[in-house]
């Protein structure tokens, strides 16, 4: 059997343990299991297919089964010099990480992890197996579905297959540390991969080549640092970036701020902020039509107002 | 084409709040009848709305006449989005273009949607920013067009294209509602309706402001120009930088009869003995820079490049862009028309497909000439010809058909950024199953139950349940 028949006959295979009756919910690595609200108790678990199926790296795409581990498609990339820019939990999921869509703390450079993905394959409410955006790393064939996907917490469909967007990994990634104004640092450095702020001490992530990496560290005279501190995991926010600073100073538990992004981690309980009501009732449409009966991750909430 | 007279009620209604900016002139009707594609239709109205009330109002107009309606930027898309099928108002954005507001803390601009790419990095220049995505059309083409189509450009294989550009956008919904998809936070809460409603292609709604990021100049910019003797080896040169971890800020290639063309149209220097050339641009810091210089040297060295030539300083650089960027002008001499061909194949497979073009072109005695953003595998095949030769469009429509046929087969995809509109809505089935299709028409549909917004367009006919108005798709359409 060729490697695209055994990779088919496994996306058909999870399709088969969703089916198209009774409420499923797909376990990931379970890093993050409870966030949207734990799933009604009779869900049936299911799991995507797991493998990394396809390294090209001269195409710099990457497909592999939802169920793979971030660990073990960092490790065959890195054989080729090559990273998926996601910073999470290595035993966290791909699939798990789109259906959450929180974006890592290298976002200031990289972006959302939603850029990353180029083409999905998910199964439907109904069992039946559902493809969307495309494998070439630019595409504009059609409504680009997966941009639901992501974020939709396996609302719309579970995450089958994934094709993704490379990175050559940057000969040099240092840390720096110092008590400089992090807002003078976003507007001087240039393209900075993080810049972590915990309202008195700075954490700067840069990457490229080495001679950049020291001349912009001399200027700023930076202290070198092993990697970002421990982030604070009770809550998340995200806020304009030009808010960042009221909302880091008056913060009265311990958090971590992403300059120029606007995430504030934090050991302070946050709550999701309201939806629109135009917005609100959208979402709603679409949750109806994508699965009318509501078996998909059934209890969980993207919409919680 | 001869219009369908306005509905009279419509009209006066529309006129009673637009005044004479409610249009169905012979004159005006023409003009909007066509965009970059060769495909025409029939406008019954045409609005130029000065701002979101007033979209608002001629949307709930339209609903009120069951008169399908469709918004318009400056028509320089080339899959016929805005070519009007169905009879449709056409909502033209062209008096809403001021930038609104510029936000340095936040790094976004509010802008309206007909204000044109290259007048907002123009407009933000002095502050040190631009607005990434750089169609080659950027002269004309307008911010709502962008945001509607996803367009990209050369710099998108560094920076991504429109999606990762845009964080907000306020939309008049098909119902009239109006509403602010994304917000200006990094994770906004719910689904992500901005995602979906960027390369909808106007059959979502009408995008009334958009807060596009601010990307920071780059601090080096370097343009480099190699030229082959192989065509193959140029595009070996192409996977080989980037497999070298490579990702230049622009990889181009023009082929041999692109660089004939296009050097005697500006004059800037290109070697016209050459099978093929790239335009290379580096840009960042610089010691990435001269790292980057360095290894398209080595790179280029190994499959045989002819000479590299530096761009010495902004003029030449200019000049060299300025080559590229009129391409398309200069196909004129050669041929008084052409069709612009968008589709994307893996980077390796780029000279296979290529080879397959010329064949194709041959075959049917037409003239093929490649001027592409090789650095992501996005070919555009220019078939030039002469329309007053019989029978020629049915022979470009036919190698058209072709050509995409040979790029889905090399693993490929329908568009790279232009689109599906019309011309390649009736092709989606090579890419898409009937349930992908039907799953995306699902999507649509949650937007706009009532099929009004831009109706006819991105998905082939049969596929979709509220398909109502006159099955007419117009002559000259591929489909
Ligand atoms: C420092 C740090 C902080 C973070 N903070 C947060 C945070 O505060 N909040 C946050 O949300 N994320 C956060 N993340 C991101 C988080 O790590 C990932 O989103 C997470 O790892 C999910 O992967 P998992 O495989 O463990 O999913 P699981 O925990 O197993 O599942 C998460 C959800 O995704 C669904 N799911 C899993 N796989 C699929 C699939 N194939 N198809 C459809 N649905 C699926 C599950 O049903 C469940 O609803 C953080 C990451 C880091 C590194
Ligand atoms: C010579 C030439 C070179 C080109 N080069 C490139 C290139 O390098 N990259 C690229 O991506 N494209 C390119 N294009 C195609 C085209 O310029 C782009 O697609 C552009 O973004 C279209 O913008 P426009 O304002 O002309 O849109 P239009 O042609 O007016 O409309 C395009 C689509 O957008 C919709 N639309 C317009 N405004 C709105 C709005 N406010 N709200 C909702 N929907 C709206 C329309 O309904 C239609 O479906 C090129 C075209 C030409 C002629």
């Amino acid at each position: 059997m060729s490697q695209r028949d055994a990779m088919q006959q496994e996306v058909d295979q999870f399709a088969k343990d969703v089916g198209a009756s009774d409420p499923v919910t797909v376990v990931g690595g379970r890093t993050h299991w409870q966030v949207g609200g734990l799933p009604e108790p009779e869900a049936r678990e299911v799991r995507a297919p797991e493998g990394v199926w396809a390294h090209e790296p001269e195409e710099m795409t990457v497909r592999c089964g939802a169920g793979t581990t971030l660990g073990q498609l960092s490790e065959e990339l890195a054989r080729h010099g090559q990273m998926v820019p996601f910073d999470m939990d290595a035993n966290a999921t791909v699939g798990g990480v789109l259906a959450v869509g929180r974006s890592g703390f290298r976002r200031l450079r990289y972006g959302h992890v939603r850029d990353l993905v180029l083409q999905i394959r998910h199964i439907d409410h109904k069992g039946r197996i559902v493809s969307s955006g495309g494998p070439t790393v630019k595409n504009v064939s059609g409504y680009d579905l997966c941009r639901l996907l992501v974020g939709s917490l396996g609302k719309f469909g579970c995450i089958a297959e994934v094709t993704l967007r490379c990175l050559p990994i940057p000969e040099t990634t240092q840390w720096f540390t110092g008590s400089l104004d992090p807002f003078e640092l976003h507007k001087k450095l240039y393209r900075p991969s993080s810049i972590l702020w915990n309202g008195l001490q700075v954490w700067v992530c840069l990457e490229g080549v080495a001679s950049d990496v020291a001349a912009q560290a001399a200027t700023f005279d930076f202290e070198e640092a092993p990697g970002p501190p421990p982030f604070p995991t009770v809550g998340r926010l995200s806020v304009e970036p030009r808010d960042l600073q009221r909302h880091v100073t008056s913060s009265k538990l311990a958090c971590l701020a992403e300059v120029g992004v606007g995430i504030i981690h934090t050991n302070e309980v946050t709550h999701s902020r309201s939806i629109p009501e135009v917005n609100l009732s959208l979402m709603r449409e679409l949750e109806e039509r994508l699965d009318p009966n509501g078996r998909l991750n059934p209890g969980r909430q993207v919409l919680n107002r | 084409m001869v219009h369908k007279s306005a509905d009279q009620n419509l009209l006066g209604e529309l006129r009673s709040f637009l005044g004479d900016r409610a249009r169905d002139g012979e004159f005006e009707l023409g003009l909007y009848s066509k965009d970059g594609s060769v495909l025409e239709g029939n406008p019954m109205i045409v609005c130029l709305p000065v701002n979101t009330e007033e979209v608002q109002q001629i949307v709930t107009v339209c609903r009120k006449h069951h008169r399908p309606f469709l918004a318009r930027g400056s028509g320089t898309g080339l899959a016929g989005g805005a070519v009007p099928v169905g009879d449709p108002v056409v909502i033209a954005t062209a008096k809403m273009n001021k930038i609104l507001e510029v936000d340095l803390q936040n790094r976004i601009a509010w802008v309206e949607p007909g204000v044109l790419n290259l007048d907002l990095s123009r407009e933000l220049s002095p502050l040190g920013f631009h607005f990434a995505p750089d169609p080659s059309s950027q002269q004309v083409c307008s911010i709502g067009g962008n945001v509607a189509n996803n367009s990209g450009g050369p710099h998108c294989l560094a920076y991504g294209v429109t999606s990762a550009h845009v964080l907000a956008i306020e939309v008049v919904l098909p119902d009239g509602r109006i509403a602010v998809l994304g917000d200006l936070t990094a994770e906004p809460p719910g689904y992500d309706l901005r995602g979906i409603f960027v390369g909808s292609e106007g059959t979502m709604g009408v995008a009334t402001k958009v807060a596009v990021r601010l990307t920071p100049n780059p601090p080096e910019i370097r343009t480099l120009l190699l030229d082959f003797a192989d065509v193959r080896d140029g595009a070996a040169t192409v996977s080989a930088i980037i497999a070298a971890g490579l990702i230049p800020a622009a990889l181009e290639m023009m082929d041999q009869r692109a660089i004939e063309m296009v050097e005697a149209f500006v004059n800037a220097g290109y070697p016209t003995d050459a099978d093929a050339v790239l335009l290379v641009e580096i840009d960042g810091l610089a010691g990435g820079v001269e790292h980057g210089i360095e290894v398209v040297r080595a790179v280029a060295a190994r499959h045989h490049v002819g000479s590299v030539r530096v761009a010495a300083d902004d003029a030449e650089r200019d000049l060299l862009w300025k080559g590229r960027k009129n391409a398309f002008g200069a196909v004129a001499r050669i041929k008084p028309d052409y069709y612009l061909h968008d589709t994307v194949v893996p980077r390796g497979k780029l000279v296979e497909v290529l080879e397959k073009v010329y064949r194709i072109a041959d075959a049917h005695d037409l003239i093929a000439v490649n001027v592409f953003h090789a650095g992501d595998g996005n070919l555009h095949p220019i078939l030039a010809y002469d329309s007053k030769e019989k029978g020629v469009l049915e022979r470009v429509h036919a190698a058209g058909r072709a050509i995409v046929t040979a790029s889905i087969e090399a693993g490929g995809v329908l568009s790279g950024e232009h689109g599906i509109g019309l011309e390649k809505r009736d092709y989606m089935g090579m890419l898409f199953s009937a349930h992908d299709m039907a799953t995306q028409d699902l999507v649509r549909e949650a937007f706009d139950p009532d099929g009004l917004a831009n109706p006819l367009k991105v998905l082939p006919s049969g596929s979709r349940c509220s398909d109502s108005f006159g099955q007419h798709v117009p002559d000259g359409a591929w489909v």
